[in-house]
């Protein structure tokens, strides 16, 4: 299996050059955010306010992480469904967000802004988050504190593993992947 | 009579949510591994390889296996010849929460109120607690902390009689089907079949505790539960959703009693990180 390994935040060309099915290894800084981080941004984004944090070719990482055990920079880390910040995300991707990653299926509306915009949609495997926290190298709070394990955070990641679900093209791992997999065991039935 | 501290609870209580969240029990670790030499796409075998090396380090490290460390949901069997002394049962439960959550570095994920509010209550309480009185002295516990990715893909329905065994496996598959790469496949899949509502409900809740590769004692029911998850495992969803041969790692199915005019159907999902750790006191 080739890995590619990625440097965040990814240019155009980057984004452009990943496929659907591509095992990734990222590498660099990361946001973090679910529901009530991206209702925040969203909302200010409404009244035309300015957002605390730079959003443009950023990656943003749905997931809110266990508490951190003496010596780890963070607790378990493993992404959190997707589908609940459908919602939001394309209006994220208009202002320049490039990559999202989190588990589960996204809407017809985040794959559209994926494809006018330009982005990726990264999968983490769900339920491996001890393993996914050791590849995040720190971590730190940039807003919103008040909203504890999803506040958003900085995190700074070294290989990371990842799979691209969905590709800038649309082309999707979810569909692609599961169909795959019946042609072949309809081809075996059939000899 | 035999009296029971409060206090003993609470310790049970707070022991049972640490095994749970650190380590997974052998025959899913089992199971998983088997999965691993099935599939033959490789990122979907690195996928599964991913979830092994996580569950050994999560107990290793004696870390939360999974960030989301759910609802506390607890069943406690209380022996009829039970006194619990020095506090009551439900402030004993969540007590035992409280600490377990803060000391064991586990993610509090409860909100007090579900529709205004939504603010959390920031110690992971109030558990979810199913009691039953039983004959006997003593006290069982069951604690199946309970992650809400898989808990969001589950469904009810109350079927017609007439339905029988086709409408409720077609509902069955479309579940798991539906669901994909939401509820963190490889899944357990726990049905509860008749009852009333809330029973079906609760019996499926029951059955995702229930040991991979362990059968219902009806031959009936065994053999539904082979097909069942013969014809899950022929959908390709995969793990992690991306195609191959592990959906399911089971298909645990129980039935109760129900009325004559109804046949519910309870399909509670849950995903490989399927915790659970019991005790009798
Ligand atoms: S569904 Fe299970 S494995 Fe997935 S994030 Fe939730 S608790 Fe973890």
């Amino acid at each position: 299996m080739s890995i590619k390994r990625i440097q965040l935040p990814m240019t155009a060309e980057v984004v452009r050059s990943l496929k659907a099915g591509d095992s990734v290894l990222l590498n660099g800084p990361i946001l973090t955010g679910r529901d009530a981080a991206h209702k925040r941004l969203v909302a200010l984004l409404d009244e035309g306010k300015e957002l605390p944090v730079e959003v443009k070719d950023q990656t943003i990482y749905y997931v809110g992480p266990a508490p951190a055990s003496p010596g780890h920079a963070v607790g378990s880390a493993g992404p959190t469904t997707s589908y609940r910040m459908d919602a939001y995300a394309p209006r994220l991707m208009e202002i320049g967000l490039n990559g999202m990653i989190g588990k589960g299926k996204r809407n017809d509306d985040v794959i559209n802004a994926m494809k006018k915009y330009g982005a990726i949609y990264f999968g983490a495997v769900g339920g491996a988050a001890a393993l996914v926290s050791r590849s995040i190298e720190s971590a730190e709070v940039l807003c919103y504190e008040d909203l504890g394990a999803e506040a958003i955070h900085r995190f700074v990641v070294k290989d990371f593993p990842a799979v691209v679900l969905i590709d800038a093209e649309g082309n999707n791992m979810y569909e692609i992947g599961p169909a795959q997999f019946r042609a072949e065991q309809a081809a075996k039935e059939g000899k | 009579m035999r009296e029971i501290q409060a206090v003993e609870i609470q310790k049970a209580i707070e022991q049972l949510i640490y095994e749970a969240s650190y380590v997974i029990s052998p025959d899913i670790a089992k199971a998983v591994d088997e999965g691993i030499e099935k599939e033959t796409n490789p990122t979907s075998r690195n996928v599964l390889e991913q979830i092994a090396e996580n569950y050994k380090i999560a107990s290793c490290e004696r870390v939360a296996i999974c960030q989301d460390t759910g609802m506390a949901v607890v069943f406690i069997d209380i022996g009829q010849d039970v006194h619990i002394a020095g506090g009551n049962l439900e402030d004993a439960i969540n007590e035992g929460v409280r600490v377990a959550y803060r000391d064991g570095y586990l993610r509090k994920s409860v909100v007090g109120e579900p529709l205004f509010d939504r603010v959390n209550t920031k110690d992971n309480t109030p558990a979810v607690i199913h009691t039953r009185i039983v004959p006997g002295e003593q006290i069982h516990i069951l604690v199946t902390p309970k992650g809400f990715g898989s808990e969001n893909m589950s469904r009810i329905k109350m079927f017609p009689p007439a339905a029988g065994v086709e409408g409720v496996k077609q509902f069955i598959i479309e579940a798991v089907k539906e669901a994909g790469p939401n509820p963190c496949p490889p899944v357990i899949v726990g049905v509860g079949i008749g009852g009333t509502f809330e029973i079906a409900a609760q019996t499926a809740k029951r059955m995702t505790a229930r040991a991979v590769g362990s059968h219902n004692a009806d031959p009936r029911y065994a053999a539904l539960e082979e097909e069942l998850l013969t014809e899950i495992n022929k959908l390709g969803v995969g793990p992690a959703g991306i195609g191959g041969y592990t959906t399911a790692l089971a298909v645990n199915i129980d039935f109760r009693p129900t009325h004559i005019a109804s046949l519910p159907c309870a399909v509670n999902m849950c995903c490989h990180c399927a915790r659970h750790a019991e005790t009798t006191i």
